[in-house]
């Protein structure tokens, strides 16, 4: 595809170029001896040739792109790297920390065979499952509510005046903070975790799309008017598509809350009833003094936050981003 | 757009105006002691192209927002043919989450055409402005004057009888603003539409326009208008046009030294006041 365009624009930038030169001499005298000739038919054409060449000289710097093995090393390699010497200190530290006995500290092949030999009976891939549907709920939950609340804040200015300071000082304020009043009001109950969640994402959400819908260049809403869009046809098609950039990001903030405090939720609020969790398990660890499953559940709290921001939201930022030619690559 | 081709010969009649400014004036706030716009009288005939231009301060932006119904004018009235204007700003204003093709689209849509008519007539539009192989480019895959044909199709897009131009070309290099003048030159001729073009360019608007129309500034009024009998295709280095463009410069360097012996006048008034003070002080 990229080839294509390529070879397309070369050509025409060829005969763009060959037509010029051709008629640098030969356009006056024609103009000059052959006015019978249609005048603006020959202007016309070569309008066009003109046109083509300064689009060529214009666009053909773009359309190299790199290839996908060059894209793979620089965007994969880094993170990997960085893992594997991370493990490599890790270790080095165990095998240094072994003989001075003060602190304990598992390798990675210790917290490795924790958690391989704790799957089943302490179920902890039914606490990851548990986890991850537990955040998707309240993510959702919190996309829906701090959508209201963002359009209506940025929309309404009095209301805007009043919440918005709120709105962010909720962003300051841990979100575990709430795990009391919610134990007080709901006792130890799915309401609780899920009230947890809720404050800690929904600000967040909120305070993105607000910032997104401030930043939309005021040009486009003129330009939507001149169109022809009023109304809803000018939220539909101008103001959302313009604001999304900083939606996205506030949903990908929202979401690192959102797992965030349920982790916190978890960790705290623990009730046979409310079946297993991450957090759970690092409280099980806690009570067994199993470091090794402890630094288990860090990891898989770990892997399951950045996995979901780089399977999910990085992506689709990503792409925002490029159609857009805001990022640098 | 091919029905306004139809239509424009028999709507081109004299008595009838494409666009109809009387008595406009213009304030913002309550400050009607201080009008950008003062008392603006404009006829501009079906399929005219008529050049507005002025210094800076002279409103010429704000006259064609208000043409186009972006802003309600302070006093006085407006009318243009079809209830509408499509505009064209200075920067394109493409909308950078569409393509090229889709920013097209969008207009035809909210102009209610259907579905299986936009891609063609986008596609019909995009070879008008010749840029038919950019139809999947996004505006900064763009040169700069690339995205303002697509912005002129899109505003013909919108099949107004009148079409705004708010210094389309300011921001371009004068290669491809040379370029864009033919072109513009033959759409125009082609399509038969109306044209308002807003420009701080004397040659520019020699090289274009029907009728010349220099305003004043602060606040700004007609000062002046030319008839310009020149046939197009001009050229911007036409004796004709050059001549055309010196005559107005003069005139518009007429304009602007008004503006001098204002603020000299107000210099000399503060300078004064200051010398009081000092000599309070002392």
């Amino acid at each position: 595809m990229a080839n294509e365009t390529a070879t397309f624009e070369s050509g025409s930038f060829e005969d763009a170029s060959l037509d010029a030169s051709g008629a640098g001499g030969a356009g006056i005298e024609r103009t000059a001896t052959t006015t019978a000739k249609p005048v603006a038919d020959n202007g016309q054409s070569r309008l066009a040739t003109l046109e083509a060449g300064l689009d060529a000289l214009d666009t053909a710097a773009a359309g190299t792109r790199r290839p996908w093995w060059r894209v793979l090393v620089s965007r994969v390699l880094p993170p990997v790297v960085a893992l594997v010497v991370t493990l490599g200190i890790w270790d080095l530290l165990v095998v240094m920390h072994v003989h001075s006995g003060e602190i304990m500290l598992p390798g990675p092949g210790d917290v490795w065979d924790s958690l391989t030999a704790n799957w089943g009976p302490s179920r902890i891939g039914a606490a990851i499952w548990d986890s991850v549907y537990r955040a998707a709920i309240g993510f959702a939950a919190s996309v829906v509510i701090g959508s209201v609340i963002g359009l209506l804040v940025a929309r309404v200015a009095p209301l805007r005046a009043a919440v918005q300071p709120l709105l962010s000082g909720l962003q300051n304020l841990p979100s575990v903070a709430w795990v009391p009043i919610g134990i007080i009001w709901f006792g130890v109950t799915s309401a609780t975790i899920y009230t947890v969640v809720l404050l800690g994402a929904v600000p967040s959400i909120a305070v993105g799309l607000i910032d997104g819908l401030d930043r939309v260049p005021p040009i486009y809403l003129r330009v939507g008017r001149n169109l022809g869009a009023r109304g809803l046809d000018s939220v539909r098609f101008v103001l959302i598509p313009a604001a999304l950039p900083g939606y996205v990001s506030g949903m990908k903030q929202g979401w690192a809350f959102a797992w965030r405090s349920l982790m916190a939720a978890e960790l705290i609020a623990i009730s046979p009833s409310l079946g297993p969790g991450v957090g759970q398990v690092m409280k099980f660890a806690q009570d067994n003094l199993d470091l090794s499953l402890a630094i288990g559940s860090i990891i898989i709290i770990l892997i399951i936050g950045i996995g979901i921001n780089q399977l999910f939201f990085a992506p689709l930022e990503r792409r925002l981003l490029r159609t857009r030619g805001l990022s640098r690559s | 757009m091919t029905v306004t081709i139809d239509e424009a010969p028999s709507a081109r009649t004299l008595t009838e105006a494409a666009v109809r400014l009387s008595g406009v004036s213009k304030w913002f706030g309550k400050e009607s002691d201080k009008p950008v716009l003062d008392g603006i009288d404009l006829t501009v005939a079906p399929g005219e192209f008529v050049c507005l231009l002025g210094a800076s301060g002279c409103g010429k932006s704000t006259l064609l927002n208000l043409v186009a119904g972006l802003d309600p004018v302070s006093a006085g009235s407006i009318e243009v043919t079809g209830g509408r204007a499509a505009l064209m700003f200075q920067e394109s204003a493409l909308f950078p989450w569409l393509t090229a093709a889709g920013n097209i689209e969008l207009a035809l849509r909210l102009r209610g055409v259907g579905k299986a008519q936009r891609r063609s007539e986008a596609e019909r539009l995009l070879s008008l402005v010749r840029l038919e192989g950019a139809a999947h480019k996004r505006a900064h895959e763009l040169s700069g004057g690339m995205r303002q044909r697509v912005a002129l199709a899109r505003a013909l897009a919108q099949q107004a009888e009148v079409l705004l131009m708010d210094e389309p070309f300011a921001a371009l290099d004068a290669i491809t603003r040379d370029v864009l003048h033919g072109e513009l030159t033959a759409l125009w001729q082609e399509t038969g539409v109306t044209v308002l073009f807003v420009t701080h360019n004397v040659r520019e608007a020699a090289r274009l326009g029907q009728r010349v129309i220099l305003l004043s500034s602060r606040p700004g009024r007609v000062a002046r208008e030319w008839r310009v009998d020149i046939p197009q295709p001009r050229r911007i280095e036409d004796a004709a046009v050059s001549e055309l463009a010196r005559e107005i410069t003069d005139e518009l360097h007429q304009e602007i030294t008004k503006h001098a012996r204002l603020a000299q006048n107000s210099g000399t008034q503060r300078s004064g006041i200051q010398s009081k003070e000092t000599r309070r002080n002392g």
